[in-house]
């Protein structure tokens, strides 16, 4: 038994810093991310990426609450995912057109 | 045998996390990456879960699981959705080899009403 919770906390260590490298990938694409829809994509990965974070640091640290914290993060991340892409959404409706696929069709 | 398979669960949602984060830097567009985080993202966070469920061999604690997966598997596509339309509806740029743009006349609402 001891030897499979052994197996287990290398996993879990293994799949921490998978994890924390692939939350520091998607902060490079929100950083250079050239268009505002990119930076809402990357959040949302972020976010989807920090409730895996939380579900292995369930089984890492053995603390069951981290259960409750991820399903709470996961629906305060779906509403901010949510309330980003309308407020894109109708912040280019108020603008009238945009700006970026407007000026390779006319040239 | 349940930690093992525990383990084994929790590693592939690991590689599906990074592989996702890995697409999201290098993919060249931005629908063809919400593909990436959003398809892969959801599925390693799933894993992580049924993991978790297989790690906690107890009913309150496999129940939570399981409705996180559930909530997970309902919500990231509404979420997907609602990016793309954003990001389509703002024009935003496509990849300079699509050849196919199926929605090119369905999102006419912000362009001026001179055509017809």
């Amino acid at each position: 038994m001891g030897m499979e919770d052994q197996l287990v906390q290398i996993a879990a260590q293994i799949t921490l810093v998978l994890l924390t490298l692939a939350i520091l990938i998607a902060f490079v694409r929100l950083f250079i991310g050239p268009d505002q829809a990119d930076r809402i994509v990357a959040l949302d990965l972020i976010s989807v990426l920090i409730v895996a974070y939380l579900a292995v640091l369930c089984v890492y640290t053995g603390q069951k609450a981290f259960l409750d914290v991820a399903i709470a993060y996961a629906l305060i991340a779906f509403l901010g995912t949510v309330a980003l892409a309308r407020f894109r959404e109708r912040l280019a409706k108020e603008r009238g057109g945009s700006e970026n696929r407007d000026a390779e069709e006319s040239s | 045998m349940m930690a093992v398979l525990s383990a084994v669960l929790m590693l592939a949602g690991g590689v599906f996390c990074f592989v996702a984060a890995v697409g999201m830097l290098r993919l060249p567009d931005t629908i063809i990456r919400m593909h990436a985080a959003t398809k892969a993202g959801a599925l390693g966070a799933g894993l992580m879960f049924l993991s978790l469920a297989c790690f906690y061999v107890e009913l309150s604690t496999t129940l939570r699981a399981f409705a996180a997966i559930l909530f997970l598997l309902i919500t990231a596509p509404v979420a997907a959705h609602l990016i793309g339309r954003a990001a389509y509806c703002t024009r935003v740029r496509l990849w300079d080899r699509t050849r196919i743009d199926e929605l090119a006349f369905t999102c006419d609402w912000n362009e001026p009403e001179s055509e017809d």
